[in-house]
């Protein structure tokens, strides 16, 4: 038994298996990287990133979208979309029940949030991908959800920003999940077109479908600090080419140095970092 | 068993290697064997009715995979003439994976862009078995921008197992290069037509497949993730790809009542490979009579038409 075994109540102590991988949800929480037991309170002042080792933790759909827009003018829009299970898609389980399980566990409606707010006073749309979601995947309500954020900033001329958090398109809506990596390129094409600017900001984990669409067709394509995206997941290349990725494969620096990315930003300086771009971008000087 | 014919196929196979037995030993003036003969086609021919009227979605699975199916190259020579293959994405490479040129549809000139798995080892170890590296989608970008300069219609011929999952592949982003045909596109205004020939995989055949028309063969397949991968992702065996290829929904029947696709190109009796000049001819026909639709329309009723079909994708 570890010492925080002994002082944490047996009542919260989860059985064995989960209680060698996790630390009770509660009071502390260790780094799934460095291993640090850290103070839940003060973890979350970090923003989830650790204070030992600098990993970024995965965090909330929502808690992104507040720590990073002005907290005065935020609030959610296209709240009311939701998803359709059109094939009645059924393996071991129903999607139906699946996307139950996934609102009831959530809170949300499906994988994707979007507010209009302001960033240090310049109005913007943004969204961002709840990963606990289905795995943040993509199925018809994501893909409208960010194609209607989009037509806003279409429509009022303001930017985009979309923080990514994706396994991909969602098998369970099968075709309908791919086509929408096509609806949502379109729309972003669309505001290249008229000069709209749209960040996008990759957090850990991105591959498939939303790699191969929205997330890498930003005017701007940011990463957070050692977050994994790429097309194909490691496994899968690992098990095609037969032999062992290299150290940090597919990472935020690797993506950087093959010119995939345009700059990486750490969790503490996105506000600062992306006013900073879309002040230049909209020409407008920084307050 | 018989390699040119799939499991489910064998009884098809046994008749035709008695038609066979019985060809050998008969005289053309032996009216029984003769009689017999004929009694057995019959048969073949319904037997072969019944089957594929009733394909299971694995099945068809295996159908769009079939070793003999025909490839683009394939249909390249038949449904079109004067084909000039062009090469390379300027960039990095010339992906064999993905053929492109310009040819000619009844004397008109267009522009066709394809996957290509390769017939025998060698030729398939050459196109990397149709698993195109981002270079393949750079130069179908390539050439379809210069359709657009020159006023051709593109026609994109989809058969792909995945755009290439390796190391060279990420490096390289061919997640970006996807991303970029999709969204290059949606604008480019000349008309495009997308037919899957053969196996539709994911991403990788998305990638060459916005237009305005989308068209499927009979036995072709359309999926978001292979059977097998959404299997393994489910179940944890791919053993279990029959089950999945039930519940994917990745035949053409099941695509066109959900709206995806606009039209199934019927197949000859038992499958493309049967008859492939009836199925180019096929193709040729369906190529023809939509073009002429599309290039009636306006450019910029084109590109709206084009515009508004993506956005309903999963919105009604």
């Amino acid at each position: 038994m570890s010492w925080l075994d002994k002082i944490v109540p047996s009542m919260v102590r989860k059985n064995d298996v989960e209680r060698r991988t996790s630390v009770p949800e509660g009071l502390w929480k260790k780094c799934p990287k460095c291993e640090s037991v850290l103070y839940r309170p003060e973890l979350e002042k970090n923003l989830d990133v650790c204070p030992k080792c600098d990993h970024h933790m995965r965090i909330g759909a929502r808690r992104r979208l507040a720590s990073f827009l002005d907290e005065a003018n935020a609030h959610e829009v296209l709240a009311h979309i939701e998803p359709v299970d059109r094939l009645k898609f059924k393996d071991k389980k129903k999607y139906k029940d699946r996307l139950a399980t996934a609102q009831k566990a959530t809170g949300e409606k499906d994988a994707l949030i979007a507010m209009q707010g302001t960033l240090k006073g310049m109005p913007l749309v943004a969204v961002a991908f709840e990963f606990n979601f289905h795995g943040g995947s993509m199925g018809s309500a994501v893909g409208e959800k960010f194609t209607q954020a989009a037509n806003i900033a279409l429509k009022e001329n303001i930017p985009l920003v979309c923080f990514s958090a994706s396994g991909g398109a969602r098998m369970q809506e099968a075709l309908i999940s791919l086509m929408q990596m096509a609806k949502t390129s379109a729309v972003i094409e669309r505001m290249r077109q008229q000069g709209v600017p749209y960040i996008s900001v990759m957090t850990d984990p991105i591959y498939g479908g939303v790699s191969a669409s929205l997330a890498l067709l930003g005017d701007v394509n940011v990463a957070e600090p050692d977050a994994r995206a790429g097309f194909a997941g490691p496994q899968i290349i690992e098990q095609t080419i037969r032999q062992k990725l290299p150290e940090g494969f597919q990472r935020s620096e690797f993506l950087l140095s093959h010119g995939a990315i345009d700059m990486i930003v750490a969790r503490k300086d996105m506000r600062d970092e992306l006013a900073n771009l879309l002040a230049k971008m909209t020409r407008q000087n920084l307050h | 068993m018989n390699p040119n014919y799939l499991d489910f196929e064998q009884p098809i196979a046994d008749l035709e290697v008695k038609i066979e037995e019985l060809q050998l030993v008969g005289s053309d003036n032996d009216l029984n064997i003769v009689e017999e003969i004929a009694k057995l086609r019959e048969k073949s021919t319904k037997l072969t009715e019944k089957l594929f009227a009733n394909l299971t979605p694995w099945q068809t699975v295996k159908v769009a995979r079939h070793p003999l199916r025909p490839y683009t190259l394939d249909y390249i020579n038949r449904v079109f003439t004067d084909f000039q293959e062009l090469h390379g994405d300027r960039h990095f490479a010339d992906d064999a994976a993905i053929i492109g040129g310009m040819a000619r549809l009844n004397g008109k000139p267009v522009m066709v862009i394809g996957q290509e798995k390769g017939r025998g080892v060698q030729e398939k170890v050459r196109r990397n078995f149709g698993m195109p590296k981002p270079e393949g989608y750079r130069k179908a970008q390539r050439l379809m921008e210069m359709a657009e300069r020159f006023k051709l219609p593109i026609i994109t011929l989809i058969d792909t197992p995945g755009a290439y999952p390796g190391i060279d592949s990420e490096e390289r982003g061919i997640s970006e290069a996807i991303a970029k045909n999709l969204a290059v596109m949606s604008r480019l205004s000349t008309p495009i037509i997308c037919i899957v020939i053969g196996e539709g995989s994911s991403g990788g055949a998305l990638g060459i497949g916005v237009g305005d028309h989308l068209a499927m063969l009979q036995y072709s397949t359309y999926f978001v993730i292979s059977p097998e991968g959404c299997a393994n992702i489910i179940w944890k065996t791919s053993e279990k790809a029959p089950d999945a290829a039930e519940a994917m929904g990745l035949t053409s029947t099941v695509l066109e009542d959900l709206g995806i696709v606009d039209a199934t190109i019927p197949e000859p009796l038992g499958g493309a490979h049967r008859d492939i000049d009836l199925m180019a001819e096929r193709i040729k026909d369906h190529l023809v009579e939509r073009l002429a639709v599309l290039e009636n329309l306006p450019a910029a009723d084109l590109l709206e038409k084009r515009y508004e079909r993506l956005m309903s994708y999963g919105n009604e």
